[in-house]
């Protein structure tokens, strides 16, 4: 065992002819690969094994040892082996006796594809109908509560306003004003070939009151709000914890989705606001710098323009959104199983998810709103 | 590989002089410790006392202030080091498995061979794999199944498995039978007992439960007081006059495990 020297591992057949076979060098993980080879090369019968000569054996040699002695259907007694090497050789042979029968072959590949398709449609449907069941347990907790005020988790409640809602104003502001400056300068290029830059204004305002104030917001919160939802709630469940909320005769929709939601039902407003507040204000820099429209015109051509019906149009679309985000996130999040994978999996569920409701809404609402001539 | 007593000239590990610490406070301090090829050392000591950080510390995981660590004979000056040497030559039972969790047992198990051995064919990769998932004492289909999906017990020889992957010489096991019921502990012990007799294993093994420490210890390390306070067989060790060590060996529990030895 002290000799670190390595050895070349053998296999011979005894040139005196008896046609025993001769186990020779190092047996272990390192030669596995070459033992395979050789083993399947030598020939299939075989009168005795003389493996004293091997210098040193592993477990993976000794399952490969193991294989020969199987494969060529040797007994104990026509196996020599040095003593040392005796017990690991033993008990390799007890405990690994069904694997040398090859595996069966897998399924074929348009089988697999098949399978996948199936599995993916299934999944559709059955997390549709989760969807559904999950927004009706919220809204039963969330009439229970309107019933019980003071049942609302308000310190959590406001800590998630803050997280999902002031965290995120910054940001907001910056991607809005952006924004509202380039759709501006668009407005501004198409429109002076006719001369009638003055409609940029109505465009601005158009825009982002009905339109991008809330559905910029939305898209930020879908990305920066249902990612993070799920990711808390599935590591909760992860590790255990929403069972012991149960367990404990707690309400886990009480205690973790209905602080969320309240909070980006009432800060996805806000925040739809700010961001129609500052496209309008990103516009209103390009008019001035670039078209020569001063403030006040630009505020009288903005009143004449808006009307409630506008504004109603952008802002009812927001709790519509923050529950589709909300609930989106927190169910997936719930949906998470044990392994870290999982998380990531459910987390991009949730952003894409809501994402897509956020935008299909988005598009029912725009036709629902411009037939009943608002 | 073999059923010699231990090879008291052939030190696997040797530190000395280590200490360690987290900020401003000072776990190890001066600390001395060898272990031979071929034995089972039973590194015991109170909570916090710093067993698993020792054990940390000589994997190359968490970083020392002073002092050597030689690992088969080389010395180990930084972390990178330590863990090109101890992923070749040690395997490694992390207290609650480590399973990896997204996936199956056997890719588990595959997982070191697939990087450390690359020339292996699939199919003897996988036979590999599966011989030593038996060898822990699971049966073959537990291969194909999630960490999430198998009990405590099963969890621990999964990852034993997984340790035993490349063939270590060097076993360290971090609080094998922690968690576990006591017949399944028993049997864990048993099976590491077997192993180590029929692999030739060399251990470190850090623990409390005073069961294994009775059933599978050939010495047994005393941490207390930032440093190795006594190593020796488990009879030298009962005698020592420490405040700890009589506690630990010579109360209630210690005398129902001696019982039933």
């Amino acid at each position: 065992m002290t000799d670190r020297s390595r050895h070349e591992p053998e296999l011979r057949l005894d040139p005196g002819g008896n046609g025993e076979l001769r186990a020779t060098g190092d047996w272990i993980l390192v030669n596995a690969e070459r033992l395979s080879r050789i083993i399947e090369d030598r020939p299939p019968s075989v009168a005795a094994l003389d493996a004293s000569g091997i210098s040193r054996l592993d477990a993976s040699g000794a399952l490969l040892l193991d294989r020969l002695v199987r494969q060529r259907s040797l007994q104990p007694d026509q196996l020599h082996l040095q003593p040392e090497w005796r017990d690991l050789f033993e008990t390799i042979h007890r405990n690994c006796d069904d694997l040398h029968q090859t595996a069966a072959p897998g399924e074929p590949q348009w089988k697999q594809v098949l399978d996948h398709v199936g599995r993916s449609m299934v999944e559709v449907v059955t997390s549709t109908a989760q969807l559904a069941g999950f927004l009706g347990i919220t809204v039963h907790r969330l009439i229970r509560l309107l019933r019980h005020p003071s049942r609302l988790k308000l310190t959590a409640t406001v800590y998630h306003m803050e997280q999902t809602g002031l965290n995120a104003a910054p940001l907001l502001i910056l991607l809005s004003t952006l924004v509202g400056a380039v759709v501006a300068f668009l407005g501004a290029t198409v429109l002076r070939d006719f001369g009638a830059e003055l409609f940029v204004i109505d465009l601005i305002t158009f825009a982002f009151v009905r339109e991008f104030g809330v559905l910029l917001t939305a898209i930020l919160l879908a990305g920066r709000t249902a990612s993070a939802f799920c990711a808390q709630i599935g590591m909760m469940k992860a590790r255990e914890e929403i069972d012991a909320i149960r367990a404990l005769g707690l309400d886990e929709i009480e205690l973790l989705v209905l602080p969320r939601l309240i909070a980006l039902l009432i800060m996805l407003p806000l925040l739809a606001f700010i961001a129609t507040l500052a496209g309008l204000f990103g516009g209103f820099s390009v008019a001035a710098l670039s078209l020569d429209i001063n403030m006040t015109l630009f505020i009288d051509r903005v009143e004449q323009t808006l009307t409630l019906e506008h504004y109603l149009v952008g802002m009812l679309k927001a709790p519509v959104f923050a529950a589709v985000i909300a609930l989106i996130g927190c169910l997936e999040g719930m949906r998470v199983t044990g392994t870290a994978q999982s998380v990531g999996e459910h987390t991009t569920i949730a952003v894409v998810r809501s994402l897509t409701m956020v935008i299909v809404v988005d598009a029912i609402a725009a036709i629902y709103f411009t037939e009943i001539g608002w | 590989m073999n059923a010699l007593p231990p090879d008291q000239d052939e030190r696997v590990i040797r530190v000395s002089g280590l200490r360690t610490g987290y900020g401003h406070d000072i776990i190890h301090d001066n600390l001395d410790l060898d272990v031979y090829r071929g034995e089972i050392l039973t590194v015991v000591g109170g909570s916090g006392s710093g067993k698993s950080m020792l054990m940390r510390t000589i994997l190359g995981l968490s970083r020392m202030r002073a002092g050597s660590i030689e690992v088969f004979g080389q010395r180990i000056g930084n972390a990178d080091d330590a863990q090109q040497i101890m992923a070749r030559r040690a395997g490694v039972l992390f207290q609650d498995g480590a399973l990896f969790s997204s996936l199956t047992v056997l890719e588990n198990v595959e997982l070191p061979l697939k990087s450390h051995r690359p020339e292996l064919s699939v199919q003897l990769r996988h036979d590999l794999a599966r011989s030593k998932i038996q060898l822990s004492g699971l049966s073959a289909a537990t291969g194909s199944k999630l960490p999430s999906e198998l009990s405590g017990g099963m969890r621990k020889r999964a990852a034993l498995s997984r340790a035993l992957a490349l063939e270590p010489e060097l076993l360290f096991l971090d609080e094998p039978t922690a968690g576990l019921d006591p017949i399944g502990a028993a049997d864990f012990d048993q099976l590491l007992a077997t192993l180590q007799h029929a692999l030739g294993l060399t251990v470190f093994l850090v623990t409390h439960d005073l069961d294994s420490v009775y059933r599978l210890s050939d010495r047994i390390a005393v941490l207390a007081e930032k440093k190795v306070l006594a190593t020796g067989p488990l009879r030298e060790i009962e005698t020592i006059d420490h405040p700890w060590v009589r506690d630990y060996f010579h109360g209630p529990r210690a005398r129902a495990a001696r019982h039933e030895e």
